[in-house]
């Protein structure tokens, strides 16, 4: 390189951490890849928050595109997130089933009853096991389910209208389309 | 209070905090201590989702305690090292790990810092070589008559200026 050209060496280099660091203000730490991505949901069998008595199974979420929603009424960005997949329910024809993570009972059905149910079934995963076993980390947690009963996409964190009608309605779109 | 006595008690106040802070073994019970010794390293190996710089021995989330759990309960029926770490980064990924893999997408983690190194070793071996090849260059015959010639017509000058 000409000496002419030496100054810009400093200069480039700072250009180059500066647009990594840039890049850094906009990524969420807490949005893990998960590895359960194209891979079946896995086996569980929990009872029904909402139907007590009976068992929701990974079966019952096989055949359909459907979403699995982790939530606890522990957890207060469920709470924001509660009105937004009650208004999804109403307006789009897919199956919401819930996954209610390690909570209390009696609270949870008391939660559904004044703000209004979105899922078609709960499952009550009282100790939590199931959740490691969906990789589950924090809640609310939503994975998209092709009708093979495989996982096909997690958001982490509260779904926004944004949200699902940037990434998740062209998504369920083209899974309806699968065979 | 004497700044000595301060210290004391600030060391003694660290010395009683840390236990609290994490938790306690004594949840999770070995007959074997090389077992014991063996889940304090594996728990001090894999990262806490929750709380994303502690490791799943020292966190105090929720979920590390189901984890350590699920570990100890792992553990107790026999299932290796190998196996326990797998079991977890199937569900979480490599990001448990404190210790990354070797792969294509890590390259970058374990051999960034050695190549940046390596970079900077040549730009320091470079601009020393040339510093000491500037400062060996001699003068010509001719242009050391030129010097000698300028130093002559100072002297003179300054000769005449007093």
């Amino acid at each position: 390189m000409g000496r002419s050209l030496k100054f810009l060496i400093p200069l480039l280099l700072f250009g180059g951490i500066a647009l990594f660091l840039y890049k850094g203000l906009s990524m969420d730490p807490r949005a893990i890849p998960s590895p359960l991505i194209g891979k079946p949901v896995p086996e569980f069998s929990l009872p029904r928050l909402d139907a007590p008595g009976e068992k929701v199974t990974r079966k019952d979420l096989l055949g359909k595109v459907s979403l699995l929603n982790v939530w606890a009424t522990w957890c207060v960005s469920c709470r924001a997130e509660h009105g937004v997949l009650v208004d999804f329910a109403r307006t789009h024809k897919i199956p919401v089933y819930g996954l209610d993570w390690k909570d209390d009972e009696a609270g949870a059905q008391a939660w559904l009853e004044r703000l209004g149910n979105p899922y078609v079934a709960v499952a009550f995963d009282k100790i939590g096991r199931t959740a490691i076993d969906l990789g589950v980390y924090g809640a609310p947690e939503t994975f998209v389910i092709d009708k093979k009963g495989t996982i096909r996409h997690k958001i982490a964190g509260p779904l926004s209208p944004q949200l699902i009608e940037d990434e998740l309605l062209p998504l369920i779109n083209k899974l309806n389309q699968e065979g | 209070m004497s700044k000595q006595f301060a210290s004391l008690v600030f060391l003694w106040l660290i010395a009683t905090a840390l236990p609290v802070a994490a938790y306690t073994l004594a949840d999770f019970p070995f007959d074997d201590p090389k077992k014991e010794q063996e889940f304090r390293e594996l728990t001090g190996k894999l990262r806490c989702l929750v709380c994303q710089n502690e490791s799943l021995a020292a966190s105090d989330a929720d979920l590390a305690e189901d984890l350590r759990r699920e570990v100890y309960d792992m553990m107790k029926a026999g299932r290796s090292k190998e196996e326990i770490i797998k079991f977890l980064v199937q569900r979480y990924g490599d990001f448990v790990l404190y210790d990354p893999p070797l792969k294509p997408s890590t390259y970058l983690i374990w051999f960034g810092p050695g190549v940046l190194l390596l970079i900077g070793a040549f730009v320091v071996i470079r601009t020393l070589k040339q510093k000491k090849s500037a400062r060996e260059k001699t003068l010509s015959a001719e242009e050391q008559q030129r010097v000698e010639a300028l130093l002559n017509t100072a002297s003179e000058t300054q000769g005449t200026d007093k």
